[in-house]
């Protein structure tokens, strides 16, 4: 072990400018992906936000007995795909229509008597935000007899599925694709690397070295580069997230997980493309 | 130690370059390897170091069968022969001592040994007060010694030398040839190919001659004046 970290570091002495041509190879690619990850984890984010406007409002008839409403609450918020059930009544339904909609202020003001029926709001929890779930609430509530109409915004909610369906599809195509070309450019800068040692790794041969042997600081050294290279591509896009914020739109970072998963998945890689450039190298010698 | 029996070795585009060749070194014995350029001296030794394996016949070294020998027992073999070539292949970028370690770390020998044991060769082959030298700051005959101490480290049964002294003025060419005789004095077998035959006459070593691929002469099998044999062109 303490050889092979003496090898691999030795690379690192011998041929600086090709190592740090790979670190930062690796790092760019990552960088792109991690780039492209941002969108995806804002993406996530916007659609998560839009997701919480989803609710279903049941409107009662007028009159409706008000012990048997809150027992009504208490049965809907039992619900295992309901996050929260509120009761608004008549006055403040106008209230809230009186806030929201200044211009009809005037004639609010002038009614002799309020319009506007009293409702339950339900929201969902995260997971159920689905047509389907949506839809059978919403004929659940219908089953109640003091409710008069259920509303829940069909197309709407449809909407969101197909784009959230969209985004996951391009997230994975787009995410596999930028994936593989990271991995290709990063299996290239080490082939290099080997090359570059394809005499020494002769020579090691004919001292009677194992293939094992030879292999292992290649790996090291490969995943070195990639954790670096990681962690450079985490701090760039860093800086491209400040940039963004500061001059286009608020948006959210990786969380601390995500991050340490993109250092982790940059080492994965630097392991993996040595571990075939050193084994084609070997094969064909 | 060494046994070719009815060798062939054909290369994918290259026809054949070894015919029908056996021969034998025993321990501890010094044999020369003669012939003209392109007679097959160099696939001889890659066969017996199991670069190469042969197309026909059977080759036998060290207890091992090259012929169908598990890639993984390649190593195994080669850290009981030492190889010594005529462009050295020493590491530019290590001293000579490193070179030398280098072969023993390989080998997964205890650390704490290998310092001593590396003087110890370099001693023998008359470097030790060039020990921190890097080979660009040697000679060519001194490369070569570093080159025969790395194969000596291992305390190798067969020492194989492919024209060892091809790149070497004559006075580099003498102390390296003898430096190989007292190698084999001290009972390591050297098998040593060579184009230079004032050496090969100069001492009474056995001398195995090929010819476009084929074995013309042994002196240990043919009665005939050994010397003269050798020396015809
Ligand atoms: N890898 C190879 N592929 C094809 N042909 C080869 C290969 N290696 C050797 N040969 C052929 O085999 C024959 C013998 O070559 P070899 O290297 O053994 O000769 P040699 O006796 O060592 O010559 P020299 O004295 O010039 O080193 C030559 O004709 C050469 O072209
Ligand atoms: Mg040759």
């Amino acid at each position: 072990m303490n050889l092979t970290f003496r090898e691999a570091m030795l690379t690192f002495k011998r041929a600086p400018l090709l190592s740090a041509l790979s670190v930062t190879t690796i790092a760019f690619s990552l960088f792109v992906l991690g780039l492209f990850g941002l969108v995806v984890v804002n993406l996530q984010d916007a659609l998560r936000g839009v997701e919480e406007r989803v609710e279903v409002v049941a409107y009662l008839l007028p009159g409706a007995p008000v012990e048997a409403v809150a027992q009504a609450l208490k049965d809907i918020e039992a619900f295992p795909e309901v996050q929260s059930a509120s009761y608004v009544s008549e006055d403040d339904a106008l209230a809230r229509a009186r806030a929201e909609l200044v211009e009809l202020r005037d004639v609010m003001q002038e009614l002799e008597r309020n319009p506007l029926p009293a409702s339950i709001e339900v929201k969902l929890k995260p997971g159920f935000r689905d047509t389907d779930h949506v839809s059978a609430v919403a004929e659940r509530l219908r089953g109640f007899g003091f409710v008069d109409d259920v509303r829940f915004g069909r197309d709407w909610v449809e909407k969101l599925d197909r784009l959230r369906g969209l985004a996951a599809a391009v997230g994975i195509i787009v995410g596999a694709a930028f994936a593989v070309v990271a991995i290709i450019i990063i299996g290239t800068t080490i082939r290099m690397a080997v090359l570059q040692r394809s005499r020494e790794i002769a020579i090691m041969r004919l001292v009677g070295a194992t293939d094992g042997f030879i292999r292992r600081p290649f790996l090291l050294q490969g995943a070195i580069k990639g954790l670096l290279g990681g962690a450079v591509a985490i701090g760039l896009s860093f800086g491209a997230y400040l940039l963004i914020n500061r001059y286009l739109l608020q948006s959210a970072f990786f969380t601390q997980e995500q991050a340490a998963a993109i250092v982790a998945f940059g080492a994965l890689i630097g392991l993996l493309g040595s571990s075939l450039s050193v084994g084609r190298h070997l094969k064909r010698v | 130690m060494i046994k070719f029996t009815n060798v062939f070795k054909a290369f994918p585009k290259g026809g054949l370059a070894l015919k029908d060749v056996s021969f034998h070194v025993a321990k501890g014995e010094f044999a020369f390897l003669t012939g003209h350029s392109g007679a097959g001296k160099s696939t001889v030794m890659k066969l017996i170091y199991a670069e190469e394996r042969p197309t026909a016949g059977e080759v036998r070294v060290s207890g091992y069968n090259v012929n169908d020998m598990r890639p993984r027992d390649v190593p195994m073999l080669r850290r009981k022969l030492g190889i010594v070539f005529q462009d050295f292949r020493l590491l530019e970028d290590r001293t000579a001592e490193e070179n030398v370690a280098f072969a023993l770390e390989v080998t997964g020998a205890r650390v704490s040994t290998i310092a001593a044991r590396v003087m110890r060769v370099l001693t023998q082959v008359g470097l030790a007060a060039k020990a921190q030298a890097y080979p660009r700051e040697l000679s060519g005959g001194e490369q070569q010694r570093v080159a025969i101490a790395r194969a000596l480290v291992n305390e190798p049964t067969v020492l194989l030398a492919d024209e060892p002294t091809g790149n070497l003025d004559e006075r580099a060419t003498r102390g390296v040839f003898q430096l190989l005789r007292d190698i084999n004095a001290s009972g390591t077998a050297v098998v040593m190919a060579t184009h230079d035959l004032d050496l090969v006459r100069q001492a009474p070593y056995r001398v195995i001659e090929l010819q476009e691929g084929a074995l013309v002469y042994d002196s240990a099998v043919d009665e005939a004046s050994p010397r003269d044999q050798a020396a015809a062109p």
